[in-house]
C-alpha cells in the first residue's frame, strides 16, 4: 500500500494529476479536486508521475 | 554509432540544476543506470519550483524549502555542484570545463542550462528588476509594498501575472508594451481582450503600443520614458520581455544553437551538419525539438510541463545507451509526443492550456461564456491543436484526448 497526501491549501485544482492517475485523482462537479487518500503498490508509477506534474507541487507519497 | 566509454569513472554531466536537470537524472536512474551522475549549475539553489515565484514569492515568505523539489531515493547519490558554471565544451574528448579551469570528463552530457531573462539597454539604476530566479524574486518582493509605483515592461505571462500580485500587494501597477493586447500572441485577441478587461478591473493601467526609450533617476530609479516623451514616475521597473538561451557555452561545438538548442525526438542534440549526437542530450525550455503531435518541426517550448517530460525522454532513451544491452535503437526509434500543458493565474482568473495554440489559424468559442468562465479552441485547418480554459477545469481535461487525436492529423 502508497499513503498519498496532498496539501490542499497548495492545490489549484488543475486537474494534471487526474490525467496521470485517474484511479487516485478526479475533479468533481464543482472543479474540485477528490482523491484517494491510499492506494495498491501498483498505482505507485501513476502517482509518482502526478507527484512531478503537479504545478503545484501538493502531491507526495507518504513512505 | 560511437560506443560510450570503457571508462566506469566516467560520470554522466548534467549541465543546469534546474527542474530539467533533476528529471533526466531522475529519469536515468529509472531506466537503469547506476553509474556516477555530476549536475553542475550556477544557482546555488538546488532545483525548485518556479511558478510560484511570480505569486506566492512575492506575496509572501517563502523560502527555499518550501519551493524545493523533493529529492528522491534514487538520485541520492548524485553529486551536485552548484554554484559552479560549464564555460566550454569540448565533444571529440569528452570533456567539461567549468570556470576555475577544472576539466570535468564525461560519458555523456546532458544540456539543460535554460534560459535567462531578456534586459533592456538601460542605465543600471536600483530599482530594476527581472523574474526567472528564486533569488530574484525575493529581492523583487522587498520592494513591493503599498504604494509603490511598479512599472512592468512586458505583457506576456509573466507581465500579467507579476501585475495581478503587485495590485494584490496594494502597488500603483503600470504595464507598458508594444503589443495591442496582453498575452495576444499566444492566446489571440479573443482571451486576449478579455484578460485586458479583467485587469484593468482590478486597476492595473496599462500603455500598449508603447516602449520604453530611457530611465530616470542618479542611482536610484525615479521614472521611465516612453517612446512618445511621457514619463512614469516609477519606483520598481520588472522586466518581463521574454528569454534568452544559455547556450553560449556551446560555441564551437558545431552544436545547432540558432534558437535555443537542437534536439531530435529521443533529445539528442544535433549539430549544423545534420549529426546526431549519441551522448549529448537537450532537455528543458533551451532544447528546440520536434514534437510528433503536431508535425515534424523543431520549436522551443517554454511550458512548465516541458522540462519534466523531455527530462524523462532524454533520461530513459540516454540509459538505454549507456546499458550496451540492444536496446537503445528501440528507445532512441520510441515516438515523442508530450502534450504542452501551462496555467496562468490572474486575480480571479484561472487560465489553463493545452496543446499549442500559437499554431492556430482559426479560434473559437467552444464552450460557456467569455466573461465567466469559458473554453476556447485553437485551429489548424479543421483540427484541434490548442485548448484554454478561463476556470472550467473538469470540463477542459476531455480536450486532451481530442488534441492528441487531431493535431498530428492537421500538420
Amino acid at each position: 500500500m502508497i499513503k498519498i497526501e496532498v496539501d490542499m491549501a497548495q492545490c489549484q485544482h488543475y486537474g494534471q494529476c487526474v490525467f496521470e492517475a485517474p484511479n487516485i485523482f478526479k475533479l468533481n462537479d464543482d472543479d474540485k479536486l477528490e482523491y484517494l487518500a491510499t492506494a495498491d503498490d501498483s498505482e505507485r508509477d501513476n502517482v509518482e508521475s502526478a507527484v512531478d506534474v503537479c504545478p503545484m507541487q501538493a502531491i507526495r507519497i507518504v513512505e | 554509432m560511437p560506443d560510450p566509454p570503457a571508462d566506469p569513472a566516467a560520470p554522466v554531466v548534467i549541465v543546469g540544476a534546474a527542474m530539467g536537470g533533476l528529471r533526466t537524472a531522475e529519469a536515468l536512474r529509472k531506466g537503469g543506470y547506476a553509474g556516477p551522475l555530476t549536475v553542475i549549475g550556477e544557482e546555488l539553489h538546488a532545483p525548485y519550483n518556479r511558478p510560484p515565484l511570480s505569486k506566492d514569492v512575492l506575496a509572501g515568505v517563502v523560502t527555499h524549502e518550501s519551493v524545493a523539489f523533493p529529492q528522491r531515493a534514487s538520485t541520492a547519490d548524485v553529486e551536485w555542484m552548484l554554484g559552479a558554471r560549464v564555460v566550454s565544451v569540448d565533444l571529440a574528448a569528452r570533456t567539461a570545463t567549468t570556470g576555475d579551469g577544472v576539466v570535468h570528463s564525461y560519458a555523456a552530457l546532458v544540456i539543460a542550462t535554460g534560459l535567462r531573462p531578456r534586459r533592456l539597454d538601460l542605465p543600471e539604476l536600483t530599482g530594476r528588476h527581472t523574474v526567472r530566479t528564486l533569488d530574484d524574486a525575493m529581492a523583487l518582493r522587498d520592494e513591493l509594498v503599498p504604494e509603490a509605483r511598479v512599472v512592468i515592461i512586458g505583457s506576456g505571462f509573466i507581465g500579467c501575472e507579476v501585475a495581478a500580485t503587485a495590485r494584490k500587494l496594494g502597488c500603483e501597477v503600470t504595464v507598458v508594451s508594444p503589443s495591442a493586447l496582453p498575452i495576444l500572441r499566444p492566446l489571440g485577441s479573443l482571451l486576449a481582450a478579455e484578460i485586458l478587461a479583467r485587469q484593468e478591473a482590478h486597476g492595473v493601467a496599462f500603455r500598449l503600443g508603447h516602449t520604453v526609450t530611457g530611465l530616470v533617476g542618479a542611482s536610484r530609479l525615479e521614472g521611465v520614458v516612453l517612446d512618445d516623451g511621457g514619463v512614469l514616475p516609477a519606483d520598481v521597473l520588472i522586466e518581463a520581455i521574454g528569454s534568452d538561451c544559455n547556450s553560449e557555452w556551446l560555441a564551437g561545438t558545431g552544436i545547432d544553437c540558432s534558437d535555443g538548442v537542437l534536439a531530435d525526438g529521443a533529445m539528442r542534440a544535433v549539430s549544423t551538419d545534420g549529426t546526431v549526437h549519441d551522448d549529448v542530450y537537450v532537455v528543458g525550455d533551451i532544447a528546440r525539438f520536434p514534437n510528433a503531435m503536431f508535425d515534424d518541426a523543431a520549436r522551443r517550448v517554454e511550458h512548465w510541463n516541458i522540462p519534466t517530460d523531455t527530462g524523462k525522454r532524454a533520461g530513459a532513451v540516454l540509459a538505454a545507451w549507456l546499458a550496451r544491452d540492444g536496446s537503445y535503437p528501440a528507445a532512441a526509434a520510441a515516438p515523442f509526443a508530450p502534450m504542452p500543458a501551462f496555467w496562468s493565474n490572474q486575480f480571479e482568473v484561472a487560465l489553463q492550456a493545452y496543446g499549442l495554440p500559437g499554431l492556430a489559424d482559426d479560434i473559437r468559442l467552444l464552450e460557456g461564456s467569455l466573461s465567466s468562465e469559458a473554453i476556447v479552441g485553437y485551429y489548424r485547418g479543421e483540427h484541434l491543436v490548442g485548448v484554454v480554459g478561463l476556470g472550467m477545469k473538469a470540463a477542459l481535461l476531455p480536450y486532451r484526448k481530442v488534441i492528441a487525436e487531431s493535431a498530428a492529423a492537421a500538420s
